[in-house]
């Protein structure tokens, strides 16, 4: 299938997933009806709307700068995969 | 004509610097430097599922200081992107950052380079997070997210630099404004300081902007400037040879001292970038700005002009009391009570500090008034003591606290004034020292120094030597 407004191939790099091509299709065709659904609210007059920055309605949420325990070291490490001296270990990171 | 005298650089500068904070930016853990690894991480800093984040108000208040001494306006609203990316450092898969809606915007660093004051505009500065430190090893890498989620500003410049000493000079700058303002310590020793820059070259007097060439991450600002000098001359070359540059990123090697060409498929970011649902938008009210803008201190540039203005006093010693703030301070309460700004200064800097330094004293331990100094400047300018006894006398009221009036008195270094009293000290010494009297008369002038000499010491200092001078060439010449 193709479409101009959904690079399959692009999104599942940038989401660092592997689809086979069904698979492809199938979600290609959903993305493409989520923004067949945007245009139809696209249609609606909102002018008079006052734009939604957030479901809550709220601002200013802060914390004061204090210093609170943090994880024991080796619960922190306990879901790595591989780990040594302290670090957590991943393939190496070629730049 | 050398090839860049041709062409002009035009430069823009990402500075990012972490700031001084006790905790970090969405979490209660340490922002603390050499910690062991992965031992300042939380669920939240590690980006564990169903975590919250909330801002640490400290970051959002150096954030907007930050603005304010960087001559920025301070937006009604400021908002959390999510910039969406997959790197090992980074927990998330993305990264918390102002990205449309930042705290600070529009505002200008001015400094001093080549004689002149020059400008460089800001165009933004905003806060974001963070990320983990990477280490490489032969088949893998290691990651400490200690500094993941350490509040960091990033100051964005105009393309307004066309110099690699230009540059240096303005990192410098702003290095001293963040510093001064106790927005970050920038200890790049700590690396708490990184720079992207945007460099490009034309001929002189066009003004198209060249292909972009971006050199990422570099950690200190004298290889911001070699990275600069060389990248400058290979683009001339380039251009000069006849070829075509294109808009790439570039790594610096600090080693061999070159840029290289990254693969710049892995830089074709797409980031994605949207508001952070868990983050609320920070609007700041009236009061709350106007409470950090007390915070603003007077900036480094500012406070020489003035102390050469003010006490006309030479650049020297104005940057002394730029760099030494509290040092300053107190010779500003001195300056206060003395007609002579300069002789003050030159107690403060040449006495008093490297006494200070010998007897590890702290200014709070200063046993004597401010105006003790004006007072002794007074002495010396006024002819009461000569400048060798003034010296004495500041050991004396480093030592006691005692007054300086007080030490004069009580030593009897009042200066001998009385021509008649000098007269008697040269005879006394022409008396004594016939041989230096006979080389004089012979012809050798520098036989009356050691004359000079002569009286001062039976006078003990006390003598005023242009008179001593003054009357020992009328007696030997008559
Ligand atoms: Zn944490």
């Amino acid at each position: 299938m193709t479409n101009e407004r959904i690079d399959i191939q692009h999104l599942t790099h940038l989401a660092r997933l592997s689809l086979t091509e069904d698979e492809k299709q199938v979600i290609g065709a959903q993305l493409d009806d989520i923004l067949k659904y945007m245009d139809k609210l696209k249609e609606l007059d909102v002018s008079n709307i006052e734009p939604t920055a957030h479901a809550v309605p709220l601002i200013n949420v802060t914390r004061p700068d204090q210093v609170e325990r943090s994880l024991p070291h080796q619960d922190a490490l306990s879901n790595a995969p591989l780990q040594a001296d302290g670090l957590f270990i991943v393939p190496r990171i070629i730049e | 004509m050398s090839s860049t005298t041709e062409y002009e650089a035009v430069i823009g500068l990402e500075t990012h610097v972490q700031l001084r904070t006790r905790s970090k930016m969405w979490c209660g853990c340490a922002n603390e430097f050499g910690a062991p690894p992965n031992t300042n991480v939380c669920p939240v800093c590690l980006g564990l599922p169903g975590v919250l984040p909330v801002a640490n108000e400290e970051a959002l208040r150096l954030t907007v200081l930050a603005g304010l001494l960087l001559n920025c306006e301070i937006p009604a609203r400021a908002r959390f992107d999510r910039k969406n990316y997959f790197y090992p450092d980074m927990p998330k898969n993305y990264q918390i950052t102002q990205y449309d809606q930042p705290s600070a915007v529009r505002g200008w660093v001015d400094f001093e380079f080549e004689g002149a004051i020059q400008r460089v505009r800001i165009t933004r500065a905003h806060l974001e997070e963070d990320v983990g430190k990477s280490m490489h090893f032969a088949q893998t890498s290691g990651v400490d997210f200690n500094r993941a989620g350490v509040p960091l500003l990033e100051i964005v410049s105009e393309p307004d630099i066309t110099s690699a000493d230009m540059a240096y000079a303005y990192l410098n700058a702003l290095k001293d404004i963040l510093v001064f303002g106790g927005i970050s310590d920038c200890d790049m020793e700590k690396g708490m300081v990184r720079c992207d820059v945007n460099v490009s070259v034309r001929p002189r007097g066009t003004s198209q902007l060249g292909a972009k060439i971006e050199i990422k991450n570099m950690n200190s600002f004298s290889g911001v400037r070699r990275a600069l000098e060389y990248e400058i001359q290979r683009q001339v070359s380039v251009l000069k040879s006849g070829g075509q540059l294109v808009q790439s990123t570039r790594r610096w090697d600090d080693q061999t001292g070159v840029t290289e060409e990254m693969r710049t498929k892995e830089y074709a970011h797409d980031y994605r970038y949207f508001p952070d649902p868990d983050l609320m938008a920070f609007v700041p009210s009236e009061q709350w700005v106007n409470d950090v803008r007390k915070c603003v201190v007077e900036l480094p540039l500012a406070r020489k002009q003035r102390f050469m203005r003010d006490y006309k006093l030479p650049a020297g010693d104005a940057q002394v009391f730029v760099d030494d703030v509290p040092l300053g301070d107190y010779f500003e309460l001195v300056a206060r009570h003395t007609p002579n700004p300069k002789g003050a200064a030159n107690w403060v800097i040449n006495n008093m500090r490297a006494l200070m330094v010998q007897t590890g004293k702290a200014l709070k331990d200063i046993r004597f008034k401010p105006e003790a100094i004006g007072e002794l400047v007074a002495l010396v300018d006024q002819g009461k003591i000569s400048s060798k006894s003034a010296q004495e006398v500041f050991a004396e009221m480093f030592l006691t606290g005692e007054s300086p009036s007080a030490i004069v008195d009580r030593k009897g270094l009042v200066q001998v004034s009385d021509t008649a009293a000098v007269e008697a000290f040269c005879d006394q010494a022409i008396a004594a020292n016939p041989g230096p009297v006979a080389d004089f008369k012979a012809g050798k002038a520098a036989a009356l120094n050691f004359l000079k000499g002569q009286v001062m010491k039976l006078s003990r200092g006390r003598a005023n030597p242009a008179l001593v001078g003054e009357i020992l060439e009328k007696k030997l010449k008559g």
